[in-house]
């Protein structure tokens, strides 16, 4: 009798600690480490010229004005380049947060541009760690400009050429983001049977930040196939941030604002002093609200 | 003997009873808005994935919540907040833990509105503050909603800009409504 006793009260105390146990303390609870993807790897989606990893966000449309003087070494008579000035307007548009489109049009050659921008993988931190962000960037150029030439009358396809990029960028810390961009450029047509057609390069950029509001860029590319007579481009740059928009100003040796452009055919020499100063505007316009900020009531 | 087990009996299932109705609700998609709007341009944002916990026993409540999960209608405002106010890779979340001070009040049986008391530590920006607020519990079919409003000072949480205090409100409005599951 007295061991069933026993035994009743400590299963029914082993019970009541059972029950007690529901009673959890939610400040107790541990959390799993969340997800963070990388953002502000770079301050916009170009760095000076080329593509950066950024995207523009869903349903944002930007109006981007490029802006590129003449070289310093033209001296005071063109008032040092001031005189001379190439330009690019664009339009760019997100249509989800991975992918984006451009279309633009430059005054060099009267090019028209179009671009399709993809984010394969995205740096991330937390559940999965991923320390560096690839996307994808396919551009294709189209110049307008008459062909001089009375010899041999082009074909539209002639005047196309292509751009195929990869960017491999990591944000190292929150003062210095590197990114390294193969490119493949294929012309259509070159100017002769001795010229290849596809031409290699790799871009390496950076960004490094020296102030809450400003940002120093550099962006170089290294040509492993060379057109005679051209330069490697080099630009740095510095990303201003002002209220709505993101002011870049630069010194470069190139003046063009499409890839086959500034890294195929820049003709200006850093060290003959060909240096052109340039801007990039951008101003934003929302298009489609995000999910998130539909139906709310503020 | 027989009188000592029943009496066991009881208390023990007493005890039990008292802790099974210990029920959680919770929730991984409650809102908070907040707006920081100081002069014309107009500062604000949601985050519709809230984490949030009650126990209907003890009142101890949970807020958590990922700064960068704060959608604005202007991206770079954005990237703003996160590099440059809040700076969301060093402090990735915002939590609140405390308690309904007077949860007893709730009927959770019976559709209606209740006032609910809140006091706990609210950490922003890695800094902790004893707050305490005064909101609602709504409860609609057994399912209680939370609504709440208040405001912080961005001073008293180590948030610092030039723009604090003309552009961006000193004090910013903070606006939360989460719908519980059982």
């Amino acid at each position: 009798m007295q061991i069933k006793t026993l035994v009743f009260i400590v299963s029914t105390l082993l019970l009541g600690q059972q029950v007690n146990a529901q009673n959890v303390d939610l400040f107790a609870e541990e959390k799993g480490p969340i997800s963070d993807i990388t953002t502000s790897t770079f301050k916009s989606t170009r760095i000076v010229n080329g593509q950066s990893i950024e995207n523009t966000g869903a349903g944002i449309l930007d109006f981007r004005i490029s802006h590129r003087f003449g070289a310093l070494s033209q001296g005071s008579y063109s008032l040092f380049g001031l005189d001379q000035a190439t330009m690019r307007i664009g339009l760019d548009y997100g249509i989800t947060k991975r992918l984006m489109i451009g279309i633009g049009r430059s005054t060099y050659e009267k090019q028209y541009d179009g671009f399709v921008k993809l984010k394969i993988i995205q740096q991330q931190e937390g559940e999965r760690s991923i320390p560096l962000g690839i996307s994808y960037v396919g551009s294709s150029i189209y110049k307008t400009m008459k062909n001089p030439s009375t010899i041999y009358k082009p074909y539209a396809s002639d005047r196309f050429s292509f751009a195929h990029q990869l960017l491999i960028a990591s944000k190292i810390n929150d003062y210095f983001s590197i990114q390294l961009s193969p490119t493949l450029v294929h012309y259509n047509l070159v100017d002769s049977a001795k010229i290849p057609n596809d031409f290699k390069s790799l871009g390496v950029s950076s960004r490094i930040r020296i102030s809450k509001r400003v940002n120093i860029t550099t962006e170089y590319f290294h040509r492993f196939d060379k057109l005679a007579g051209y330069y490697n481009p080099l630009s740095l740059g510095f990303d201003i941030e002002t209220g709505g928009h993101v002011f870049q100003l630069h010194v470069s040796n190139s003046t063009g604002m499409t890839e086959r452009t500034f890294i195929n055919e820049t003709t200006g020499s850093w060290g003959k002093g060909d240096l052109c100063f340039g801007f990039n505007i951008v101003r934003t316009f929302t298009i489609r609200k995000s999910k998130e900020l539909r139906n709310v009531k503020w | 003997m027989r009188k000592i087990k029943i009496l066991l009996a009881l208390f023990v299932m007493c005890l039990s009873i008292q802790s099974n109705a210990q029920k959680v609700f919770s929730t991984k998609a409650g809102q908070i808005l907040f707006n920081a709007t100081g002069s014309a341009v107009k500062i604000a944002a949601v985050n519709n994935q809230v984490d949030s916990k009650f126990g209907e026993a003890t009142g101890q409540i949970i807020f958590a919540v990922l700064i960068k999960g704060f959608k604005f209608e202007n991206q770079l405002m954005e990237d703003h907040f996160n590099e440059n106010y809040m700076e969301s890779s060093k402090f990735p979340k915002a939590e609140f833990k405390g308690y309904i001070k007077n949860i007893k009040e709730v009927n959770f049986s019976k559709d209606g509105k209740y006032t609910a008391n809140f006091e706990g530590d609210l950490m922003i920006h890695g800094i902790n503050k004893k707050v305490s607020a005064s909101g609602q519990v709504e409860v609609a079919q057994g399912k209680p909603t939370i609504i709440g409003e208040f405001s912080v000072k961005l001073a008293d949480y180590g948030i610092k800009g030039s723009y604090i205090g003309d552009k961006i409100a000193g004090e910013v409005k903070i606006k939360i409504n989460c719908k519980y599951q059982n």
